[in-house]
C-alpha cells in the first residue's frame, strides 16, 4: 500500500497483540473466577467510563468545546437499548450488538437535534445549552409512560450467566478498545484536523475553507453516538436505569475525567477514568469521607496542573521503547565515545 | 482578462458608511496594493472579499461569477484565500499540519476511510504530506515542518500564514500587512517572495501594507482608499504625484 | 386573578433566583468563570442561619447578620484558596470551572458531614398576616422576598456605578490588564466580587428559609442552577439582567406548575433558556460583541 511505512504497520500489529494479550489474560483471569463477579463489575464500569471519557474528548479535547450534557446522550442510548432488547423477542446475543447500534444512533440524532442549533453558539454559552438540553432529556423521560417515568426500567438482562461469566465483559472491552483506536485515528485523519483546526481557531479554520459548521456537527455526532453505545452497555450491565442516573452530575463526572487526565490526551482520558472509577470503590471503608477527599484531589489537581495530569500528550509503546532504546544507545554511544578518548 | 472585481462594493456598520462605492478590479497574476491612511477601511474590503462581513451593496466577481452571499469557506474554495493582520495560526499544532488544514476541501476520503485507515487514506495522506513539504519548501520553513507553529518565531509565522493560505490553491491571494513588525532585511527577502509565488503559483494578489518602499517596490497597480472611497489608482507614479493621495496623507486641503 | 396571584406568586420565588443570578453574574463578568460553587453558598448561607438561630437560640437579627456575614467571607477564602492560583497563572478557563465544581461537591459533602443528609426544619422568620390587594392574595414571604430583591438590585447598581469598589469591578470585568496598568488592585477587586455575590447569596438564603420550611446539604446545586440559568437568560454580566432573568424564571415556573404540571417545571425553564439563547445569544439584556478580524 502506498504511503503506509514499515514501522505503522509493525507498531499496529505490536498494539494488537497487546490487546489480545491483555484480554485473554483478564477474560481467563475472570472465567476461572480469580477476579470474582465484584471486581469484574467494576472493571467494566471502568471500560465504560473509559468509552465515555473518550467520547467526550471528541468535543472537549479535539473540538475544544465544553459540554456539560453528554450523560443526556448516555441517556437515550441507554434507554433506546434498553428498550429493545426488552420488548423484542430475539435471543440476547442477537438482540444486543443490535440494541447497542440502535443506543448509539437514537443518542447520534438526538446530538444531530441538539447540535444544529447549539454549535451556532461558542464556549460557555454552547455548555450552558448543552447543560440544559441534558436536563429536558431527563426531565422528559421522567414523564414519559414508555421509559416508565421515575421508577425507570428493570429487569434488563445481562450477557452474564453462570456458565459465560466474560459475555458483558468481552462486548465491553473490544467496544473500549476500537473507541480508543477511533479517537487515534480520527484525530490524525483529514476529518480530525478540520476539528482540531476550528479549536484552534474558528476564524481561520473557516478561511481555510473548513466547513466548520458541518465538522463540529460531525464531532459532536460521532461522539453522542459512542456516549449512545455505552449507554447501552451500561444499561445492560447494571440491569436497572432510571433518569436520575444521568443528570447532571454524572455529566459532570464524565467531563471531570476529560480535563483530569488532560484535554486532548486520549491516554490521559483513559487514566483518569480508571482511577476515578477505581478511587470510590477502594475508599468504600470511609464512605464519609470519600467524596470530600475526591473534591480535594480534584481540586488540588487543577491547582498545580491545570491543565490536566498529562496535558496534550500521549502514551505511545512504540515511542516509549525508542525513546528507551535510544537512551540505551545514547548511554552506549557515550561511553563508546569516553572509552575512545 | 480581470480574475476579480468588485463594483460599487459598499457597507454601513449602523449608520456609519464605511466603504462607498468601491470599484476595483485585479488582472491574472497581478500584484495590486491597497493603501490608505489608518481607518480608511482596507481591512474591511478584505473581509467584504471573504464573507467575514456582509456587503449591504455592490457585487464581487471572481472569475466573472458573482460571490456575494456565500460563505467564507466556499469563497476560499473557490479561489480568494487570506491571512490576517494579526496572524492567526493554528498555534497548538505543527507547522506541517497547518498547511495540510488548508488542503482539507482538496481531499477526498470519506471519515470512515480514515477512521478504519483505508488505502485512500494513505494514498491522499501520502499525496497531501509531500504537497505540504514542497509548499514550505518555497518558504524555507521545512525543517521546522514537525515543529509547533507557535514557537516558530514573528517573521516565519508571518510566512507559514501565506503558505497555509496557498495551500488552499487560490486564483487571488489576500495578505493582510504582510511586512508588518517585519525588519528592513525581512521585509526585503518577503518581497522577493512574493514575486516568486506570484511567479510559481500564478496567482494574483492584492496587498494591505504601509510600508510605503514595500508596496511601491512591489505593486504594479495600486489603489488607495480613505474614508471608505477610492480615492486614487493607478501605477505607483501615478499615485505617489496624485494630490490627492497626498493631502489624505498628510492631511488638510 | 388567579392568574395575576400566580405571577405575583412567581416573582417572590423570582426574587431569590434573581440574588443568587446576581452573584453568578458578578462573578462571570469579572472572571469569566461560571461559579458552579456558588449555589452551594445558598446551602451554606441557610444553616448559618439554621445555626445561629435554632442551635444556638439567637435573635433572628444576629442570625441574617451573621450569615451574610458568613457567606461574605466564605467566598473570598474560597477564591482565595481555590481560584486565586489559577486565576494569577491565567490558566485554561476550563480548568477553573473544574475547580468550581470541587468545590461545589466539596462544600455539599462537607456539610452532610456536619449536619447529616437528612433535612432539617426552619421555624418561621418574618411573618405577618396576608396582604388583600383587590382580591389577590399576598403572602408575607412574597412581598419581603421581592422588596428586599428590588432594594438589593438598587444597592448594588449603586455600588457599581457611584462607589470606587465598583468602579474598579467594572474597569476589570472590561479589560482586566488595562484596570492593572490604571493603578486598580485587581486581585482585591476580584475577591471583593467574590464576596459581595456571596452575601448576596446569603440574603437570598435567608429569603429562601423564610420561604420554604426544609433545607438540606444538595439544596444548593438545583437552586444554583436555575439561578444561573436566570443570570444566562438575563444577560450575563448585567445586573438589571440578572433580576430580570430572575423574576421571568420564576414566574414562568411557578406558570407551569399552576397551569401545565409540575412535572416539566425544569424541562420548561431549560426550554426558555435555550430558546431565548437561540434569538439572542447574549441574554436578553447583554451587550452584542463580536470578534475583530
Amino acid at each position: 500500500m502506498p504511503g503506509i511505512s514499515k514501522k505503522k504497520i509493525l507498531s499496529y500489529v505490536v498494539n494488537l497483540a497487546i490487546v489480545l494479550l491483555l484480554y485473554v489474560v483478564i477474560s481467563t483471569l475472570i472465567s476461572r473466577r480469580i477476579i470474582n463477579s465484584y471486581y469484574s463489575d467494576i472493571i467494566n464500569m471502568m471500560l465504560i467510563n473509559i468509552i465515555l471519557a473518550v467520547s467526550l474528548n471528541l468535543v472537549t479535547g479535539l473540538l475544544g468545546q465544553l459540554v456539560l450534557g453528554h450523560a443526556g446522550f448516555m441517556l437515550v442510548g441507554a434507554y433506546a437499548a434498553a428498550l429493545f432488547t426488552l420488548n423484542v423477542k430475539l435471543p440476547l446475543t442477537v438482540s444486543f450488538p443490535i440494541a447497542l447500534i440502535i443506543g448509539g444512533l437514537a443518542a447520534a440524532l438526538s446530538g444531530l437535534i441538539i447540535g444544529v442549533p447549539a454549535l451556532r453558539l461558542r464556549g460557555d454559552y454552547l455548555a450552558i445549552i448543552t447543560l440544559g438540553f441534558g436536563e429536558i432529556i431527563r426531565v422528559i423521560a421522567n414523564n414519559l409512560t414508555i421509559t416508565n417515568g421515575a421508577k425507570g426500567l428493570y429487569g434488563i438482562e445481562s450477557l452474564n450467566s453462570r456458565h459465560n461469566l466474560t459475555g458483558m465483559f468481552t462486548y465491553i472491552f473490544f467496544i473500549a478498545v476500537f473507541v480508543i483506536f477511533l479517537n487515534f485515528t480520527f484525530g490524525t485523519s483529514r476529518h480530525g484536523r478540520a476539528v482540531i483546526a476550528i479549536r484552534e481557531d474558528e476564524i481561520a479554520a473557516e478561511a481555510s475553507g473548513i466547513n466548520t459548521t458541518y465538522y463540529k456537527l460531525l464531532a459532536f455526532i460521532l461522539a453522542a453516538f459512542i456516549a449512545g453505545v455505552a449507554g447501552g452497555l451500561y444499561a445492560h450491565q447494571i440491569g436497572l436505569i432510571d433518569p436520575s442516573k444521568f443528570d447532571f452530575n454524572r455529566s459532570t463526572e464524565i467531563l471531570v475525567m476529560v480535563v483530569l487526565g488532560g484535554m486532548g490526551s486520549i491516554t490521559g482520558s483513559i487514566i483518569s477514568a480508571g482511577v476515578l472509577t477505581i478511587l470510590p470503590e477502594a475508599l468504600r471503608g470511609f464512605s464519609n469521607y470519600r467524596m470530600l477527599l475526591y473534591s480535594i484531589v480534584l481540586i488540588c489537581v487543577m491547582l498545580f496542573r491545570p491543565t490536566g495530569l498529562l496535558g496534550r500528550s500521549e502514551f505511545s509503546l512504540m515511542g516509549t521503547i525508542e525513546k528507551i532504546r535510544n537512551a540505551v544507545g545514547g548511554k552506549k554511544k557515550k561511553t563508546a565515545a569516553k572509552k575512545e578518548g | 482578462m480581470s480574475v476579480l472585481e468588485t463594483k460599487n462594493l459598499g457597507i454601513a456598520f449602523g449608520g456609519l458608511q464605511a466603504l462607498q462605492d468601491v470599484h476595483f478590479s485585479i488582472e491574472e497574476g497581478e500584484i495590486v496594493g491597497l493603501i490608505g491612511p489608518n481607518g480608511a477601511g482596507k481591512t474591511t474590503v478584505f473581509n467584504l472579499l471573504t464573507d467575514v462581513y456582509i456587503p449591504t451593496e455592490g457585487v464581487i466577481e471572481l472569475d466573472g461569477k458573482n460571490i456575494v452571499g456565500k460563505k467564507t469557506y466556499q469563497i476560499t474554495q473557490n479561489g480568494i484565500a487570506r491571512t490576517f493582520q494579526n496572524i492567526r495560526l493554528f498555534k497548538d499544532i505543527s507547522v506541517i499540519d497547518n498547511v495540510k488544514i488548508a488542503m482539507n476541501y482538496q481531499m477526498k476520503y470519506s471519515t470512515l476511510s480514515g477512521i478504519f485507515r483505508l488505502p485512500s487514506y494513505w494514498k491522499e495522506e501520502k499525496a497531501v504530506t509531500d504537497r505540504a513539504h514542497e509548499l514550505l519548501k518555497v518558504f524555507r520553513l521545512d525543517e521546522h515542518a514537525d515543529d509547533l507553529a507557535k514557537n516558530l518565531p514573528y517573521g516565519q509565522q508571518r510566512k507559514l500564514e501565506i503558505a497555509r493560505a496557498l495551500a488552499a490553491n487560490p486564483r487571488v491571494l489576500l495578505l493582510d500587512e504582510p511586512a508588518a513588525g517585519m525588519n528592513p532585511t525581512e521585509t526585503r527577502e518577503l518581497m522577493e517572495t512574493i514575486s516568486l509565488i506570484r511567479d510559481k503559483f500564478k496567482v494574483a494578489i492584492l496587498l494591505i501594507e504601509h510600508d510605503m518602499n514595500f508596496v511601491m517596490g512591489i505593486c504594479e497597480h495600486i489603489v488607495v482608499l480613505d474614508y471608505g472611497r477610492i480615492i486614487a489608482e493607478g501605477s505607483a507614479e501615478e499615485v505617489r504625484n496624485n494630490p490627492k493621495v497626498i493631502a489624505a496623507y498628510l492631511g488638510g486641503e | 386573578m388567579e392568574f395575576l396571584s400566580q405571577v405575583i406568586n412567581g416573582l417572590g420565588i423570582g426574587s431569590i433566583y434573581a440574588l443568587v443570578a446576581l452573584g453568578y453574574s458578578m462573578v462571570y463578568g469579572i472572571v469569566q468563570l461560571i461559579n458552579f460553587a456558588h449555589g452551594d453558598i445558598i446551602m451554606v448561607g441557610a444553616y448559618a442561619v439554621f445555626v445561629i438561630l435554632v442551635m444556638m437560640n439567637l435573635p433572628l437579627w444576629l442570625a441574617v447578620l451573621g450569615s451574610i456575614l458568613f457567606c461574605g467571607i466564605a467566598g473570598v477564602v474560597i477564591e482565595r484558596v481555590a481560584y486565586h492560583r489559577l486565576l494569577v497563572h491565567d490558566a485554561p478557563r476550563i480548568s477553573l470551572l473544574i475547580t468550581a465544581i470541587g468545590v461545589s461537591i466539596f462544600l455539599q459533602n462537607l456539610y452532610q458531614l456536619l449536619f447529616g443528609s437528612d433535612p432539617k426544619s426552619m421555624p418561621k422568620m418574618f411573618t405577618f398576616a396576608p396582604l388583600q390587594l383587590g382580591g389577590i392574595q399576598l403572602t408575607s414571604s412574597t412581598i419581603i422576598n421581592i422588596s428586599v430583591s428590588v432594594v438589593m438590585m438598587a444597592g448594588l447598581q449603586l455600588l457599581v456605578s457611584k462607589m470606587k469598589i465598583g468602579k474598579a469591578m467594572r474597569a476589570t470585568s472590561e479589560d482586566a490588564g488595562a484596570a492593572k496598568l490604571m493603578g486598580i488592585n485587581t486581585n482585591t477587586t476580584i475577591a471583593f466580587t467574590f464576596g459581595i455575590g456571596s452575601a448576596l447569596a446569603a440574603v437570598g438564603a435567608v429569603l429562601y428559609c423564610n420561604t420554604y420550611p426544609q433545607i438540606k446539604p444538595v439544596m444548593g446545586g438545583l437552586l444554583g442552577l436555575k439561578a444561573f440559568v436566570a443570570a444566562v437568560l438575563g444577560g450575563i454580566g448585567s445586573i438589571p439582567g440578572a433580576m430580570l432573568g430572575g423574576y421571568l424564571l420564576g414566574v414562568a415556573e411557578s406558570m407551569t406548575n399552576a397551569y401545565i404540571s409540575s412535572n416539566l417545571t425544569d424541562a420548561v425553564v431549560f426550554g426558555i433558556l435555550i430558546i431565548v439563547l437561540l434569538v439572542k445569544p447574549t441574554g436578553l439584556l447583554g451587550k452584542n460583541t463580536r470578534e475583530k478580524v
